[in-house]
């Protein structure tokens, strides 16, 4: 937006996440690729050395490097998510090492909800477990787009193709039942770093790409909707100058696009107040511009004076999303207090907190099966499941599925602000209809 | 549609923006921490950025430690008068003498001292929120920091138990004396902060850039010698030409030999640098949980 960011070589970032079971090699997976990319510098390599010499026996311990606290040191496993950041020539990653303990899954899930690929690791020995499956489907819940299934530890059972390929076919028995679309499978070994960021001798069988090849080549696409004009209102910017004559009667919206692309002279409406309005101006700190998009942060300026405030959506009029106070979701439950059918709980989403009730436990997902289990009696921690829920005050939104910034929120209990769920809204029933008679001022 | 593109740095700025607006919009009585370092600096552009036309609607915070580089002090003082912002100093010095924080016999660093001043000041003024420019990738145990991470009313973090924070939806609600610590540069490298600084046009203090200064040779890097460290005899002594690449306290911060005089010239440096920023801050080398104990006890 700024002339400055004209010259500027654009970058791509891809953002991933590792998962799968406890101890199935994420961490070290994750060192591994650090550390053959030439990524790590001295003063992290020597601390490494020196908590060898300390801990391990005089074994460099790769998952070291991401298990940051001393809890997860100590006991050798992940609790909660750490970021590296790392970039090759081709790429800027941002890498989300997210724990493989079912008592963390609360934590992958905050891993893998800003992710646009996910590893999902498997240990060779042990095959497809129930944990591999939770973290599948979770990460098919969140709609991320690209999949690797990291088979580790192919060391341990002889570089063998057979198994190789009966932890593959497990796996494509149940790919189905999860809406994935691009899934890869790489045979490797994080410990010893084979087909990570070298090929393996070991795998002649085996003809793809390694780890890294595929997440520098693998296609993404924008996690951003460029239709359906949303911007949910963070702040009311009012200067109240009493001195500077222009900023004296300036108010204007600001928040950050979550869908669409607006223009000015471009008609909106208001939500909840149901009024169309146009945009008079799109204000950055860059300069006045004549268009934005998703996902840059800007303040709207309207033509008329309306009631507007933080938690308001200004809307396309040419795609209106749902306005309703009955909503459908799937949830991810993060809580040992499970979901109870009747409990109340603040629903965040966009800028807007409203107090909902749940009214219906649809069905539950079988961590087994991953078929639907319909009328479960709760959700318990880790579950996943659909429900369906009252606001005490209408919701603008629209569907997960076509976008993931209106289509989104947390709950939070009451009381102790825990988040104890996520949650993904189905599409609504009926788009807002605006009455005609006074729509318009 | 490549027109519709955002390069790295705007995708790390729009989500900054957004986090400082929600902070405006969910809390009460926030506060920015602005120490005059690059990354503060940053984040006060990002406040323009978020808020203008209007006054930022939230002080400038500052825990004076006492053993900071004078250069810096008048940075920091210089640029909050240019925004129009509160500035509010509170001294270990001060809390020393108000029993607030009270120094180990013969503890010469004020590294730890300033948890408790600052934790005073946030109980004085009330502030339900502070925004920090602290990043991920400057120590490992910061990468495990969520951007609103939760502080119980002793201020403490508990790494074990951080709330889930999933998509862009931020968690803000308290009850009364907690605190949220809010970090809206998570996800930036030091890298990105440089560039950044170079695409805003954005002036440093005068320490990051090459300079002629007289250090001494302690616990393998080069500390500046100044009235708070002066050398032994038995120590090398240099006049050399260095620059600082994270500033801390006087007494701890390494200078790191180099002729860069540019932002570009640091960027450049950067790029082939071997060691990390933070292998230049002996706070952080005492042991490896110093950050974390630190942040369990109500630091940054
Ligand atoms: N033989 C062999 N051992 C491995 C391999 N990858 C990891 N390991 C070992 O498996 C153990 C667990 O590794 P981690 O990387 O900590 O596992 P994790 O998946 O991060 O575990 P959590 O984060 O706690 O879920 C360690 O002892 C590793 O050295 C491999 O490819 N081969
Ligand atoms: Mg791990």
């Amino acid at each position: 937006m700024s002339i400055s960011a004209l010259s500027y070589r654009p970058v791509d970032i891809l953002r991933f996440n590792t998962c799968g079971s406890v101890d199935d090699g994420k961490s070290t997976l994750i060192g591994r690729l650090l550390y053959d990319s030439k990524s790590l510098m001295e003063d992290q390599i020597e601390a490494l050395e020196r908590s060898a010499d300390i801990t391990g026996g005089g074994q460099i311990n790769l998952a070291n490097l991401t298990d940051g606290l001393r809890a997860e040191r100590e006991q050798g496993i992940t609790i909660d998510v750490a970021y590296r950041y790392f970039a090759t020539p081709r790429r800027k990653f941002i890498i989300a090492d997210t724990p493989g303990h079912v008592q963390y899954t609360r934590n992958m899930v905050t891993g893998a909800s800003s992710a646009n690929l996910s590893i999902i690791l498997v240990d060779a020995r042990l095959g497809v477990i129930e944990q591999s499956r939770r973290h599948t489907a979770i990460a098919a819940l969140l709609r991320i787009p690209h999949l690797v299934v990291a088979i580790n530890k192919m060391d341990l059972v002889g570089w063998s193709e057979e198994r190789f390929l009966e932890i593959r076919a497990q796996f494509e028995a149940f790919l189905p039942r999860l809406d994935i679309k691009d899934v890869k499978f790489i045979p490797l070994s994080a410990l010893n770093g084979d087909n990570v960021v070298e090929p393996s001798p070991h795998t002649p069988w085996y003809a793809g790409p390694t780890l890294l090849g595929h997440l520098e080549t693998v296609h993404i696409a924008s996690d951003f909707n460029l239709t359906g004009f949303r911007l949910p209102v963070q702040w009311v910017n009012r200067p109240n100058s009493p001195t500077d004559a222009t900023l004296h009667d300036f108010r204007g919206f600001s928040g950050q696009i979550a869908g669409g692309i607006v223009r000015t002279g471009q008609k909106l409406l208001a939500f909840p107040s149901g009024i169309v309005t146009t945009v008079k101006q799109i204000w950055t700190y860059d300069g006045v511009v004549h268009e934005a998009f998703c996902p840059q942060s800007v303040t709207l300026v309207l033509e008329h004076d309306i009631d507007i405030s933080r938690g308001s959506m200004l809307v396309a009029l040419d795609q209106l999303p749902g306005s309703s106070c009955d909503l459908q979701a799937e949830v991810c439950w993060m809580h040992t207090r499970p979901l109870q059918v009747g409990k109340k709980y603040f629903l965040k989403h966009t800028s807007h907190t409203v107090q909902v009730v749940v009214t219906e436990l649809i069905d539950k997902l079988n961590m087994s099966t991953l078929e639907s289990e319909p009328a479960p009696t709760a959700l318990a921690v880790n579950d996943i499941g659909e429900i369906k829920l009252r606001a005490a005050r209408p919701l603008v939104f629209d569907g997960y599925s076509t976008n993931r910034l209106t289509g989104s929120f947390i709950l939070i209990e009451p009381g102790t602000n825990a988040t104890v769920a996520a949650g993904m809204l189905r599409a609504p029933h009926d788009v807002f209809k605006p009455d005609a008679a006074d729509y318009v001022i | 549609m490549s027109s519709y593109h955002l390069d790295h740095l705007q995708h790390l700025e729009t989500e900054a923006i957004h986090i400082m607006r929600e902070v405006a919009g969910e809390f009460e009585r926030p506060a920015l921490l602005f120490s005059g370092g690059k990354d503060s600096i940053c984040l006060l552009r990002l406040a323009e950025k978020a808020f203008r036309p209007s006054e930022l609607p939230l002080p400038l915070l500052n825990v004076d430690t006492g053993h900071h580089f004078p250069e810096l002090n008048e940075f920091r003082d210089r640029r909050s008068a240019q925004l129009g912002a509160k500035l509010i100093v509170r001294t270990v010095e001060d809390a020393i003498a108000k029993g607030i924080a009270t120094p180990a016999p013969g503890e010469v660093s004020r590294n730890r001292l300033q948890i408790p001043t600052l934790l005073a000041a946030i109980e004085e003024f009330q502030f339900d929120c502070c925004i920090g420019g602290a990043r991920r990738d400057e120590e490992k145990a910061r990468a495990k920091e969520r951007f609103f991470s939760f502080r119980d009313s002793f201020g403490q973090w508990d790494p074990k138990n951080q709330r889930p924070e999933i998509w862009n939806l931020y968690n803000g609600r308290l009850n009364p004396g907690e605190n949220m610590r809010v970090f809206p540069l998570s996800n930036w490298t030091e890298m990105d902060v440089w560039e950044y600084i170079q695409r805003e046009r954005l002036e440093v203090p005068s320490i990051y850039f090459s300079h002629q200064r007289r250090c001494v040779r302690r616990g393998g890097q080069w500390l500046p010698v100044s009235a708070l460290v002066p050398p032994k005899p038995s120590e090398e002594v240099c006049d050399l030409v260095v620059r600082v690449r994270t500033i801390g306290d006087i007494i701890s911060t390494g200078c790191v030999e180099s002729p860069a005089m540019t932002v570009a010239d640091i960027i450049s440096e950067i790029a082939a640098a071997r060691v990390t920023e933070r292998g230049s801050r002996a706070d952080d080398k005492a042991s490896e949980a110093a950050m974390e104990d630190r942040k369990k006890a109500g630091y940054f």
